[in-house]
């Protein structure tokens, strides 16, 4: 089955609402979109419209936070990163507060409406706050365990969302480290690093690279911070090249983590494939992320440009 | 508390105010002398704060806005006797009284601040967090009339209306003066009553200095019902400091041994 990480999100919010009377949902005029609206429905007590004041969402979503409430705030993604960036570092993550920052709409897959609303650079900016903690889920499953998971440590969380429909890469039985990287596909030499919806098409393009006999192994990593520096570390020894493979700019996100990481613990050819510090555009969402080589063909295709 | 007495303490939080600065070499005097009034009363009269409950939050809280002007609220911390840590360390390495306040490093500190515009909005959470709780703690904000130039406080000012949020206290300390120089001049704010009134505030103005006046403001606060309030209080930029009153070049500057002297020499006896 498909479904959005947004809708999964909301779905699981509204469970955690009505379980949880110390959650508080906070939105800014977006809530059909960002899916909170499943929470106000299951709570309207505690589910808030801060109006299209995103950054004063922020603002409020430290002092309900400073007075001891579990705050998700939800926009889409290129608001939270980025227009109330400064009140995040100095209101939530300089205190430390409990403020777990959904954003939804993260990328090119926001489609038509342009690069206005495309946010690729977010997770370098999140990335980049002390205290902060960075998730990307990569389909419903996932989804609900980092929600569950947020809801429960403590600080400031940031959790990246899509507007599409991505196709499930786990089932309802799979149990969940969502601190830790898993490997999804286990080969040899070539390590596919994936985060998001590229997980997906990480694992289709390794079974075509398989038919033509190259083995790589694939593994989806949906916390950027904390890296799991223990586990990258031994896949990386593992292979002799990798990639990282992400619909964000290629700075700054999955591939500069990994890079900040190797490049210190084991240096070995670490190749992105991401937006190449470039906007984006209108366009379906397949068509935007074909365009811009976010695709199984473009891994591929780079993948074998690197072998050979 | 008498007048005398509340006078005495606001002498003495002048005096740990320049004392601070002129130890660090750093800081902002000016703003923090226009506020001792204000956070005087705050801490003696009007907020239910005390040694027993200060580590808490069920209690009354103060964000101070305008963060710079930490020495006012260490000051008044410690006039009140709930400061823990020692005021000659302020903006020291090592020191728990960052130049801006910390509020997980000292106790009586209710919010971070110090990028202005955001504890206004930080109030706000709070004040509905409250509201939430159903109790009846108030939550107290300093605002600094420069400060009210950014757009987050409208944004503030528009949900704690819509909230009905009549928990929530903005001070506005209106001492018309900013870095760069009159706030008329530099970005005109004003005017601030019909700004708050458009956006929903019941206003009442003080004059910033003068206790009897303060405390009537405060009463307006406590009889209105279903909307945030604002006290627009009068203040002087560098109060009771002969050559830092009405000077704008003393909003982030520190004196020198001699205008320490002459600084303290005016501090010397309640006036």
């Amino acid at each position: 089955m498909a479904l959005e990480t947004r809708t999964a999100y909301g779905n699981e919010l509204a469970r955690l609402i009505k379980a949880d009377n110390n959650i508080v949902v906070l939105d800014a005029d977006l809530s059909k979109a960002t899916k909170t609206y499943e929470a106000k429905k299951a709570c309207p007590e505690r589910h808030f419209n801060a109006g299209i004041a995103e950054c004063n969402m922020m603002g409020m979503a430290a002092g309900l936070a400073a007075s001891g409430k579990t705050v998700f705030a939800s926009t889409f993604a290129v608001f939270a990163a980025g227009r109330a960036f400064e009140i995040i570092r100095n209101s939530i993550c300089y205190p430390n507060l409990n403020v777990k920052i959904c954003a939804t709409h993260a990328g090119l897959s926001v489609g038509e409406d342009g690069a206005s609303h495309q946010a690729i650079e977010d997770l370098a900016i999140m990335r980049s706050l002390p205290n902060m903690k960075v998730f990307v889920p990569c389909d419903q499953y996932e989804t609900r365990a980092i929600i569950d998971y947020v809801a429960k440590i403590k600080g400031p969380c940031y959790v990246r969302l899509g507007r599409s429909k991505v196709d499930d890469v786990f089932d309802e039985n799979t149990v969940f480290d969502p601190e830790k990287v898993k490997v999804l596909h286990q080969g040899k030499k070539i390590a596919l690093f994936a985060t998001g919806l590229m997980v997906q098409k990480t694992l289709n393009a390794a079974k075509m690279l398989k038919d033509k006999g190259v083995d790589a192994t694939v593994v989806n990593v949906s916390c950027l911070k904390p890296l799991d520096k223990e586990g990258i570390l031994k896949i990386a020894k593992e292979h002799d090249l990798a990639f990282a493979i992400e619909e964000h700019s290629i700075i700054g996100g999955l591939y500069g983590a990994l890079s900040e990481l190797l490049s210190k613990e084991h240096p070995l050819r670490l190749t992105p494939i991401g937006v190449n510090d470039t906007f984006g555009e209108s366009g379906k969402a397949n068509d935007v992320l074909k365009k811009y080589g976010l695709t199984e063909e473009n891994i591929i295709k780079t993948v074998e440009e690197c072998v050979n | 508390m008498e007048e005398l007495e509340l006078k005495k303490h606001a002498n003495n939080v002048r005096k740990k105010i320049i004392d601070m600065v002129y130890t660090a070499q750093s800081g902002h005097p000016g703003g923090s002398l226009s506020a001792a009034d204000l956070l005087t009363y705050l801490y003696f009269v009007e907020m239910d704060i005390n040694n027993d409950n200060v580590k808490g939050i069920d209690r009354d809280r103060f964000v101070l806005s305008k963060g710079h002007v930490s020495p006012a609220l260490y000051g008044v911390l410690d006039e009140a006797g709930l400061m823990k840590e020692d005021l000659k360390t302020f903006r020291q390495i090592d020191s728990n009284l960052q130049g801006h306040p910390n509020m997980n490093e000292v106790d009586g500190v209710d919010m971070s601040t110090g990028s202005l515009g955001q504890g206004t909005s930080c109030a706000v959470g709070m004040a509905l967090a409250n509201k939430l709780d159903n109790n009846n703690h108030n939550v107290y904000v300093l605002l600094g009339d420069g400060e009210s130039e950014e757009g987050i406080i409208y944004e503030a000012m528009m949900a704690a209306s819509h909230y009905h949020l009549d928990n929530l206290c903005i001070i506005l300390d209106l001492n018309h003066l900013q870095i760069d120089g009159p706030i008329e001049e530099v970005m005109n704010p004003t005017p601030h009553k019909e700004k708050f009134e458009a956006f929903g505030f019941k206003v009442t103005e003080c004059d910033g200095h003068d206790f009897a006046a303060i405390a009537k403001a405060f009463e307006v606060f406590h009889n209105t019902k279903g909307q945030p309030t604002c006290i627009i209080a009068h203040t002087t930029k560098g109060k009771g400091v002969s050559f830092m009153e009405n000077n704008a070049a003393w909003h982030g500057s520190a004196p020198n041994d001699e205008q320490y002297k002459i600084a303290m020499n005016d501090l010397k006896e309640v006036k």
